[in-house]
């Protein structure tokens, strides 16, 4: 059955850079239709390292995009303060690192703004006494801790309360045209199966690194090449700011503090296919032994869980091809009007997280010209849903909150403090939320037992509670545990080893899950 | 403000065999859980599990707010049942200490972290102070006011301190030298046990050595006072360095043997080499005559002595890691009936049972020992840390000493 929607614009894509099209457009007046092929932020942004950057990782080899970043920073911290967490960061020159290039780093900051305040060694250790005591030279500087799912769904359930419509689980299988005119995408509906054709006056295309394939579906070509990142997270916070090595770049080179964890990354190796990113032994070695440069023994602490992202590279020419306009170096928006004559349809691919607001302003700045209407933006000036300006999220807090509602709330996630009620809750507003789309919400098994005694107290009492029928509770809960297991397979050592045993026990030895009735 | 970690901790750290590193062993087992009497009878206390490994990873500073863990006793069996060597209580008495720091130090713990100041204070006004304690009139305004629950066991102040017994004492001449470190309690509230562990020690033919000495720190350190605590633990090991390096220390405080022995290194992260050279040699007053017994050196000219006598062995004693040497050397008794008590806790974890929010809890944890005793009536009942034996003999009617006061009386002493 094929039904039909309408809207002015339609946003292939639910990372950071299409949630913020969607907050952005849906601020400025426009119907939008936001869809993904899974849930919001399982693309890059969803496993990305989670820095704010300061714009001190570029300040030596790409002033303008330090300098873009640390525009953006100061603004992320007034409009999005509930998704961010002010750890500041650290530069550090360890005896691995060229002494010159602190020198050089210093002295490019103040054209690049990146505010920095060099402390002594022994400051920088009294402030993370783990750091390694062979520090030379020491820079503070206004890096933050962002969470890209409070992030994104907070731009989704924004643009929602502005009329926007979100549809997670509807890949885009076609784009819809007539002749030079792209007038909307057919959309496949994950979970009841049906087609959905969605009419559009401008469709935007922000897949990522996967936007070289929406463009294809157009018949255009958006040269983006995936690159793959590996990050490893350790169970408990080595450093409570984030920690860079003062050099030019490099594998492993800084360790950001994420919620409960410690988060080391990254690498960047070009791939084929941005599906194909799984992350290899070596290069799991290789990210635990860089973390002993910056915090001695951080290759003896409990690795938990190993991820890759698909960076959307942007080759240099790539965004020179055409009429593109070339608004950054970082990212370009390129308006298929101008390159391919074909209308209607705008792709934006590159850049950062942190850079998101500008990306989306950028985009729907050349919607506006493509539909040939004045509207001009405000998400500079206009705080996210739950956001404040100074309400920056602390760890402790959501132990404050725990803690408030202990006596009477059972706990179901032991390793993140969630409680049965917030459990209820995050499954009503998710109505056909699996559990792994629960996790994003909650952080339910991120922790140490990685869903080993929180994945079948969250599929039976869901299940009690009529969210889920006992097929879709018993298939909900295998995906969940074999997820998990991914992510798990290459820290197989030491600790996290005899978890994995233990958590095998449970599951298939008291459970045996692989033989639930279905 | 970041952790404490410096020196010696900050290696152990980066070793991965810190306090706070351990909680990485953690794999959800729950045997703490089950293990933790506090937990079983409490709902405001979470359990081992949780505040230990599971709210460490979200503590933060200054900015840590899980109240909570201020219902975990210390007891330390949590640690003791690990099979992963997560350091529990450990990382339970760090985030105590860190969440006092914060809130302040409420007056009446901060009276109970003093024991010495509070036995000087008391002395010269000794038959006041006593009569007031027993005194329900009395003890109902100072639970209200000062938070010390009515009903719970408080010490009688001695008229004669045990230094100033000690000073008069006369120092018997000979080769072997022990140093004996007597603890506030001995000093202040029960002198007599000090004058028999001097006896008993003397009758193996052993020179006792009394060096003037304070309080150890741990009743400051399980209220939460690292800092004066710290400085307690490292005065007073340099003041039992009196003797010379190979002298053992002998102590009949449990808590405060145990202070010596690890909590001073392990908790407060004290690492002075007078602290690290008496940590090494600190004996609890039996595992020191089981020694000698088991190297044929103990004196074994016992009277009959035909009582039933019950034994509890008090955590900080268990979790020295010694088994139980009172049992050990009172099996040597001829016409002693002992009955071994096993049950990990009575319930007062050092002062945490005479708090008016915690009474409820102590009597609770320690119920299941109380109703032992009464099953098993005996004469008298043995335990070996001194705030046990006050709360088990308040709690039911039974005379609770230290088994040490027994040997002397098998001694012929009385
Ligand atoms: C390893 C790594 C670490 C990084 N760390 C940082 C950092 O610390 N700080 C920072 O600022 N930036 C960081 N970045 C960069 C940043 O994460 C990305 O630039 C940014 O998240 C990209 O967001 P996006 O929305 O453009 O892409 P994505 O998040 O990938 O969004 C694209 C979406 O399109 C969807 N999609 C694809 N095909 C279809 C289809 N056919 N139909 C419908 N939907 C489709 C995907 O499911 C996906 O959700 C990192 C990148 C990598 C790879
Ligand atoms: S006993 Fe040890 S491993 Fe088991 S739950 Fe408790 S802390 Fe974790
Ligand atoms: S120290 Fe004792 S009271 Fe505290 S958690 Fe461990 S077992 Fe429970
Ligand atoms: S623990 Fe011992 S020395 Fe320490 S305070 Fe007690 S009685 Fe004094």
């Amino acid at each position: 059955m094929t039904e039909a929607l309408e809207c002015q614009l339609l946003v292939i894509g639910g990372g950071s850079t299409g949630a913020g099209v969607a907050w952005d457009a849906a601020l400025r007046g426009f119907q939008v239709i936001l869809a993904d092929r899974g849930d919001l932020a399982t693309g890059t942004a969803g496993r990305f390292h989670g820095l704010l950057h300061s714009g001190g990782r570029y300040v030596v080899r790409d002033p303008a995009g330090a300098r873009e970043c640390a525009r953006e920073n100061v603004i992320l911290r007034r409009v999005a303060s509930a998704a961010i967490e002010d750890t500041g960061g650290l530069f550090v020159t360890t005896p691995l690192d060229d002494l010159d290039y602190a020198d050089r780093f210093l002295a490019a900051c103040p054209a690049a703004e990146v505010p920095v305040e060099e402390i002594s060694p022994a400051e920088a250790l009294r402030r993370e006494p783990r750091l390694t005591p062979a520090v030379r030279r020491a820079f503070a500087v206004r890096d933050g801790s962002i969470d890209s799912w409070k992030l994104i769904w907070s731009c989704a359930r924004g643009a929602e309360q502005l009329g926007a419509r979100i549809l997670p689980y509807h890949p885009v299988t076609a784009i819809l045209r007539d002749g030079d005119r792209v007038t909307g995408a057919r959309l496949h509906d994950l979970r009841s199966g049906d087609e959905l054709d969605v009419r559009a006056e401008c469709v935007i295309n922000a897949a990522g690194a996967w936007s070289g394939r929406v463009a294809q579906m157009a018949g255009c070509e958006v040269a983006v090449r995936p690159g793959k990142g590996v990050m490893v997270a350790i169970n408990h916070r080595l450093a409570n700011c984030v920690v860079n090595r003062c050099h030019m770049t490099g594998d492993g080179d800084i360790v950001v503090p994420s919620h409960s964890v410690s988060v080391i990354g990254t690498t960047d190796t070009p791939v084929e296919d941005p599906d194909d990113i799984e992350a290899t032994a070596e290069e799991v070695a290789s990210m635990m032994a860089a973390g002993d440069v910056l915090l001695p023994g951080f290759s003896r602490s409990r690795a938990l869980r190993v991820w890759s992202g698909a960076r959307p590279l942007l080759p240099k020419t790539a965004a020179a091809v055409g009429d593109d306009r070339e608004v950054s170096r970082s990212h370009a928006v390129i308006r298929h009007a101008q390159r391919d004559a074909l209308g209607g349809l705008i792709s934006i691919a590159g850049g950062k997280l942190t850079t998101f607001r500008l990306m989306a302003k950028d985009t729907v700045d050349a919607a506006c010209a493509e539909l040939g209407v004045e509207k001009s933006c405000t998400t500079a000036e206009t705080p996210l849903p739950g956001s404040t300006g100074s309400n920056y999220y602390r760890l402790p807090d959501h132990q404050a909150d725990f803690e408030k509602g202990r006596a009477d709330n059972p706990m179901i996630c032991e390793c993140e403090l969630v409680s049965q009620a917030d459990l209820l809750e995050a499954a009503r507003v998710h109505p056909k939320g699996q559990i792994d789309d629960l996790r994003r919400v909650l952080r339910v098994g991120m922790g140490p037992c990685q869903g080993g005694f929180c994945a079948f107290r969250i599929a039976g009492l869901l299940h009690g509670h009529g969210a889920y029928d006992r097929t879709e509770a018993n298939a909900t809960l295998r995906a969940f545990v074999q997820e998990r297991w991914k992510g798990q397979r290459r820290v197989l050592w030491g600790q996290q080893l005899r978890q994995a045993r233990l958590d095998t026990w449970i599951f298939q030895g008291v459970l045996d899950i692989e033989h639930l009735p279905t | 403000m970041p952790r404490e970690v410096d020196g010696m901790s900050l290696l152990m750290e980066t070793e991965g065999m810190g306090v706070r590193p351990s909680l990485d062993g953690c794999i959800k087992c729950t045997i703490c859980e089950s293990a933790c009497p506090y937990a079983a009878v409490t709902e405001r206390f979470p359990g081992p599990k949780t505040v230990g490994p599971q709210e460490e990873r979200f503590r933060h500073g200054p900015l840590s707010a899980d109240w909570s863990v201020d219902y975990c006793s210390g007891c330390g069996i949590c640690s003791r049942v690990c099979p992963q060597d997560v350091r529990i209580a450990e990382i339970n008495s760090r985030a105590r200490a860190q969440l006092k720091e914060q809130r302040g130090i409420p007056l009446r713990d901060q009276l109970l972290a003093r024991p010495d100041v509070m036995g000087r204070l008391g002395r010269p006004i000794r038959p006041l102070f006593n009569w007031a304690m027993g005194t329900p009139l009395v003890r109902f305004p100072v639970e209200r006011v000062i938070g010390i629950h009515r009903k719970a066991a408080v010490p009688t102040v001695a008229p004669r301190t045990f230094q100033q017994w000690a000073r008069r004492h006369p120092r018997r001449p000979a080769q072997d030298r022990v140093v004996y470190f007597h603890g506030c309690s001995t000093n202040y509230f029960e002198p007599r046990l000090g004058r028999m562990v001097v006896a008993v020690l003397e009758h193996q033919g052993l020179a006792v050595e009394i060096p003037q000495q304070g309080c150890c720190g741990l009743p400051l350190q399980s209220n939460g006072n690292f800092p004066a605590a710290r400085t307690y633990a490292t005065r007073l090991a340099r003041q039992l360095r009196s003797a010379p390096s190979e002298v053992p220390v002998i102590a009949s405080s449990t808590s405060c043997a145990l202070m010596l022995k690890r909590e001073a290194r392990e908790i407060l992260g004290v690492e002075d080499p007078a602290l690290v050279d008496v940590s090494q040699r600190t004996y609890d007053i039996f595992e020191y005559l089981r020694d000698l017994h088991e190297q044929g050196r103990l004196k074994t000219d016992f009277v009959p002595v035909e009582l039933t006598v019950a034994y509890h062995a008090p955590c900080q004693q268990q979790n020295q890691l010694i088994g139980k040497p009172a049992l050990d050397v009172l099996a040597l008794v001829p016409g002693l009936k002992l009955v071994e008590l096993d049950r990990d806790c009575c319930g007062v974890g050092g002062t945490y049972g005479i708090k008016r929010e915690k009474y409820e809890i102590s009597m609770a944890v320690g119920a299941g020992l109380f109703s032992d005793i009464k099953h098993t009536a005996p004469d008298l009942v043995l335990c070996d840390s001194e705030t046990c034996r006050w709360h088990i003999a308040k709690a039911t009617g039974f005379p609770v000493i230290h088994p040490l006061e027994l040997l002397h009386r098998a001694y012929g002493g009385h």
